[in-house]
């Protein structure tokens, strides 16, 4: 409804600087025009041994959506989510929150956001609802509202009876509901969960998931890193596929399943290189598509009983002890695999 | 977990930073409350050995002269001042920024980060205030009447307090930014323990004439000034430096701890 979209973010680069004593090994002492396109060629690398952990990355999430960023562990989620939640610094780029830049109106940014880390961080010399109080007041919320909200929110996520607990006397999925509850104490416009609900037990992340849909039906931008596939494709409106620090894709689930290679996927592992296969699968009629990554040999058809005894056969006939068959029919798992040659976890 | 009903809140427009600074001191305030038996005993159980031991068993015994206390009193005030100053500020600093993460809910509070850092300088200042003040009274009641001892400059006895645990709080706003936990235990053994022991606490710093070179050397160690300072406000008919040179060498401290400690705060609260 809002032309300005929540978030923003324009050509946003992350470099964190190789060690010292590895740096010195090179002495590139002058910055180098041209050096951005240089590193470009290799993501991962730039020159002088420095980690990219972002690569250019351009998004826009319209205010009310529920955007998902999925990828596995290093491809640039929980660094984009520390620079737009403006506890991350950014090497270049541009990115603007809830209408202020996470540079320059960094204050502002912190006001409007809520966020939810990957690991809880409570205050532990405080007991819960004391956490929720303080967390509030240091936004500036006086102390009646705070209370009640305080006490609303502990009721809405389980936790009425713990208020007074010290933190330390939480279960692991106390304190994770209790870090969601103090990211809404300030009533956020735009909340940032960091894989949310890693480490809870299934019940808890399904009530969490109910929690973040009545939170999205309020109006709340929600922005969700996860490297579940089912969690994103349940939740999100848009997912961004992220590895290495780049942009794989970016559409709706459905958009993303139909973007998925034809057919399904059947991945069988082998006691040695699969690569000695790959030509002889791909010829096999009814296979769409087939590729090795070490003792993996990927192959896509529509019908996969009918290339399976096939594949089996030409793995045999190259010599290799077939241990396992899997079969996956299309689905975000398998856009991702042929994405990014790795499956997500 | 039910479905939430939450009131829409209204929010300031605007926060007020002065209003957020006073939450944070607020939570450190409240935190030392519920641990203070166990922070006063951190804060004068050292101080009340040293001085049971050197201000009143030992010139009873005769091996050190009875007006060893009036020099001994002021230097044990400063180190309580240091040490509670630095490490109300470095030890919850170094814990925060090597695993709990715990300080990352005020990082994300509307306000500066800097201000964060400002306000766990402040809390140092009254910590090591109050841990001067309540060491005091105890010790000249351990050590008797100290001949010299006059409470006529409390003006000089407060500023050199309050600028003391202003210099060891930005001190510790250093460390606390520098040193990783393992290291927790090498900073007590290298630089706490050389800092007392050089800092003119024990003695007074004109004493050091017996060694030039150490006398000019430990001029870097902030303790002395305190030491001195204190030693100036409190026994004045001892050997001290004056207040003007106390004043100015903490100052120029404060200025320094501060560039560099706000700097490394900041660098160390961004990942």
């Amino acid at each position: 409804m809002t032309p300005v979209p929540a978030i923003r973010t324009i050509a946003l680069r992350k470099v964190y600087p190789a060690p010292k004593l590895r740096r010195a090994a090179y002495s590139s002492a002058f910055p180098m025009p041209g050096g951005a396109a240089l590193t470009g060629a290799m993501p991962g690398a730039g020159p002088n041994g420095d980690i990219v952990a972002l690569e250019g990355l351009d998004l826009e999430i319209p205010a009310g959506e529920f955007f998902g960023l999925l990828g596995p562990n290093g491809a640039g989620k929980t660094t984009t989510i520390s620079i737009l939640t403006t506890r991350g610094e950014l090497t270049s780029g541009q990115a603007v929150v809830a209408g202020a830049d996470v540079v320059r109106e960094s204050a502002a940014v912190r006001q409007r956001i809520g966020v939810v880390p990957q690991r809880p961080n409570p205050d532990r010399s405080l007991t819960a609802r004391e956490n929720l109080i303080f967390h509030a007041a240091y936004f500036g919320i006086p102390h009646a509202a705070a209370a009640s909200r305080a006490d609303s929110l502990l009721a809405a996520f389980g936790l009425a009876d713990r208020g007074g607990a010290k933190v330390g006397e939480l279960s692991g999925g106390q304190q994770q509901r209790l870090m969601i509850a103090r990211a809404l104490m300030h009533d956020p416009e735009v909340l940032f969960l960091d894989e949310p609900t890693v480490g809870l037990d299934p019940q808890t992340r399904l009530a969490l998931w109910d929690v973040l849909r009545d939170l999205h039906a309020r109006g709340h931008t929600i922005v969700l890193t996860t490297h579940y596939m089912e969690e994103a494709d349940r939740l999100c409106e848009r997912i961004a596929i992220l590895d290495r620090g780049r942009l794989l894709a970016l559409d709706t689930p459905a958009g993303l399943k139909a973007r998925a290679p034809g057919g399904t996927l059947v991945e069988i592992t082998l006691d040695a290189d699969a690569s000695a296969v790959t030509t002889a699968a791909a010829a096999l009629p009814g296979v769409l598509k087939a590729e090795a990554q070490r003792a993996l040999l990927r192959a896509y058809a529509e019908r996969p009983g009918e290339v399976l005894a096939g594949l089996v056969r030409e793995c045999e006939r190259a010599g290799r002890a077939v241990l396992n068959i899997h079969l996956a029919p299309p689905s975000l798992e398998t856009l991702f695999i042929s994405l990014t040659g790795r499956s997500l976890d | 977990m039910t479905v939430l009903h939450l009131e829409p809140l209204e929010r300031p427009a605007r926060v007020s930073a002065a209003l957020v600074f006073w939450a944070l001191l607020r939570r450190d305030l409240r935190v030392a409350r519920r641990e203070l038996p166990a922070v006063l005993v951190r804060v004068a159980l050292q101080p009340i050995l040293f001085v049971t031991v050197f201000g009143a068993l030992l010139p009873r015994m005769g091996f050190v002269q009875r007006s060893y206390g009036a020099a001994l009193l002021p230097g044990i005030l400063a180190i309580s001042l240091a040490m509670s100053s630095i490490q109300s500020v470095a030890l919850p600093m170094v814990a925060d920024f090597g695993w709990t993460r715990e300080i990352e809910d005020r990082l994300l509070a509307p306000v500066p980060i800097s201000l964060v850092a400002l306000e766990k300088v402040l809390f140092g200042v009254v910590q090591g205030t109050i841990a001067a003040l309540f060491v005091l009274p105890i010790a000249r009641l351990i050590m008797g009447p100290i001949a010299g001892l006059t409470i006529a400059h409390a003006g000089e006895v407060l500023t050199v307090t309050i600028l003391g645990a202003t210099s060891f709080s930005l001190l510790g706003l250093l460390i606390g930014t520098a040193i990783s936990p393992q290291q927790i235990g090498l900073m007590f053994s290298v630089l706490i323990a050389p800092m007392i022991f050089f800092g003119c606490a024990y003695y007074p710093w004109k004493g050091l004439a017996v060694a030039p070179v150490l006398q000019y050397a430990v001029l870097v160690n902030p303790l002395v000034y305190v030491s001195e300072g204190m030693r100036g406000a409190l026994t004045p008919a001892l050997p001290h430096m004056g207040l003007p040179v106390v004043t100015f060498a903490l100052a120029v401290i404060c200025a320094l701890c501060w560039y560099f400690g706000f700097r490394a705060f900041v660098r160390r609260a961004m990942s």
